[in-house]
């Protein structure tokens, strides 16, 4: 199991966002979620290597064929990109 | 050179680029800055300007089509007004009339499909892509000047 990252905040349930450390709109989600101080975890899957990039990438195809990023899953629902209204949405 | 010097050199180069070839970098100046940051990383973690919002494979080859600008640039631009990343944006996003949004990933792992070839009527540039340029690089006139050429 590939260690998240976490940060700390109010917990509004299981937040994890798989991001690209040189991503501008996975910077846009992180902030969303420390703006708002909302605890949540993140991978930066560039970052990773071998075969926890494998297992990685092989976690976010099934939630998301193309693997792109932002991939956001928040208490078990799916969100791709950053899509503000859905997140928001998510936390409620 | 300083990381933050080189950051700075690419971005001036690539806007200048931009803006002689009939495109516009995302006008929010540090929106732009922090994507060529993460070009400026990708391009000495793996030799080549990766897209900062895609995945490298490592392999060049297989990375070819996501080096920036990437193949879905120009598709992305007429359909969305942005590129992937949008750090390139067309004239309206330019001008502030409409904001940059995330889009959907145009890249698809199956193979390629052929493209169609756009003439401009006024100076007969040729270029193959999905849809004609926003202005044609050459004399600048707009798309809506470009023909089905084949």
């Amino acid at each position: 199991m590939v260690e998240r990252i976490h940060h700390d905040g109010n917990d509004k349930g299981d937040i994890l966002v798989y991001a690209l450390s040189t991503c501008v709109w996975c910077k846009k989600a992180k902030n969303y979620f420390e703006s708002r101080n909302i605890a949540y975890d993140y991978i930066h899957v560039d970052l990773l290597e071998g075969d926890d990039k494998k297992e990685v990438v092989d976690e976010i195809v099934k939630l998301n064929p193309l693997c792109s990023f932002p991939t956001i899953l928040i208490n078990g629902k799916c969100i791709v990109g950053f899509k503000e209204d859905q997140i928001t949405e998510e936390i409620k | 050179m300083e990381f933050d010097q080189k950051v700075e050199d690419l971005y001036e180069k690539i806007k200048k680029q931009a803006e002689g070839s009939g495109y516009h970098l995302n006008p929010d100046a540090g929106f732009s800055k922090s994507l060529i940051e993460g070009l400026t990383i990708n391009e000495e973690r793996y030799g080549y300007m990766l897209c900062p919002c895609r995945l490298a494979s490592g392999d060049r080859m297989k990375d070819l089509d996501i080096i920036c600008p990437c193949d879905y640039r120009d598709a992305d631009i007429t359909e969305f007004g942005a590129c992937y990343c949008a750090l390139y944006v067309n004239s309206s996003i330019f001008k502030g009339e409409k904001d940059a949004e995330p889009i959907p990933e145009r890249r698809k792992p199956e193979g390629k499909e052929r493209l169609p070839v756009w003439r401009c009527r006024v100076c007969g540039y040729l270029c193959a892509r999905e849809y004609p340029p926003e202005f044609c690089p050459i004399c600048k006139v707009s798309s809506d000047r470009f023909e089905k050429f084949l």
